[in-house]
């Protein structure tokens, strides 16, 4: 088994289908009927490609397991996502920053992982970006109306950044995992994102009159170790409902 | 909210539509977020490929009292149907 390129799979996957189960809590609860349509679209996108990117895991891994038993069947400890993507939801604010700094992110990963020299990886990344350029269009646009919007809204949302904001460094935190793929050809460095990534973070914050939070800020030990598998105690509470049925139900079709 | 969040009236042209048809409506505070919106809502499906929106505000609707003087047309008059010609068949949508 190729394992590094399991272990990088599972990022991709586990943070995809993390990130979509916190965008789902809303559902029913968005501001606006059709924020709320929006939102669930988006995480409908996400698990899509969970989906895409875990059932190739399972492959590379060989050992038969497919996307349910590794969404299903994995502790915390076990689960390679971003801690920013098991951040909970906050209030509208809060879900705002964590998916545009994520967004972002996700739109010049999936731009690099499109010329991957691995062909299945490249493909489900080329099928992706697609929608990730629409969540980006979103999610910056929400971000500079509520930023722009009343005292109120601009405080909530600056509070959101600042909060949602020492989650970043980790996503652009290369390991021996990453620079293996990088090396390779078949993924790429972390940290090569983040200048295209700032440049565009500080753009539609300007716009939203939001300050900016220091780069340093960013990265602290504290918040990192997701992709390696130490997360905040929020990922636990999210598997346990996740994972409720199948663990109650241990081989249940459905 | 119909205040802050005005109706907008959508307007979609599907993939291999000849004109754009009125799906339905929605709200939304300015006209890119009703795009968006309109995109979330009404094209998911791959349903079209190009959207138009319009404030509801915005549309002048004939009043149903003028029924008759409107639409009911000179029948027999026939000469403003345009029947008599035989149409070549390569000739679509006319």
């Amino acid at each position: 088994m190729d394992k590094p390129f399991f272990e990088y799979l599972l990022r991709l996957g586990d943070t995809t289908l993390v990130l979509s189960q916190r965008l789902s809590e809303w559902c029913g609860h968005g501001p606006a009927l059709e924020e709320d349509l929006a939102l669930t679209n988006t995480a409908l996108d996400l698990l899509g490609q969970a989906r895409m990117w875990l059932t190739l895991a399972g492959e590379v891994e060989g050992a038969g397991r497919d996307e349910d038993a590794l969404a299903y069947l994995r502790h915390a400890h076990e689960f390679r996502n971003a801690i920013l993507a098991e951040r909970p939801n906050g209030h509208y604010g809060d879900t705002l920053a964590r998916q545009f700094f994520f967004d972002v992110w996700h739109y010049f990963l999936l731009q690099r992982l499109a010329q991957s020299t691995d062909e299945r990886v490249a493909a489900i990344a080329a099928k992706s970006l697609k929608e990730v350029t629409y969540h980006v269009r979103r999610s910056s646009d929400l971000v500079v109306r509520l930023g722009d919007g009343t005292p109120e809204s601009h405080a909530r949302m600056q509070e959101a950044v600042d909060s949602a904001w020492r989650y970043t460094g980790e996503l652009f935190t290369d390991d021996a995992v990453d620079r293996d793929l990088a090396a390779r050809g078949i993924g790429c460095e972390l940290a090569a994102l983040r200048e295209p990534w700032l440049a565009h973070v500080r753009e539609v914050l300007d716009e939203g009159t939001l300050a900016m939070p220091d780069a340093d800020d960013a990265g602290h030990a504290a918040y990192t170790g997701g992709r390696q598998g130490r997360h905040t105690e929020a990922l636990s509470y999210l598997l346990a409902e996740m994972q409720a049925l199948p663990r109650a139900y241990p081989g249940a079709v459905w | 909210m119909s205040k802050e969040w005005p109706l907008w009236e959508v307007f979609i042209r599907s993939q291999h539509g000849l004109a754009h048809k009125h799906v339905g409506s929605l709200h939304a505070t300015d006209a890119e977020m009703a795009i968006n919106h309109a995109r979330d809502v009404y094209t998911r499906r791959n349903e079209g490929l190009s959207i138009w929106v319009v404030r509801a505000a915005d549309i002048v609707a004939s009043s149903p009292g003028d029924k008759e003087p409107f639409f009911d047309p000179a029948n027999n008059k026939v000469y403003r149907h345009p029947t008599f010609f035989p149409m070549p068949d390569e000739i679509k949508h006319m």
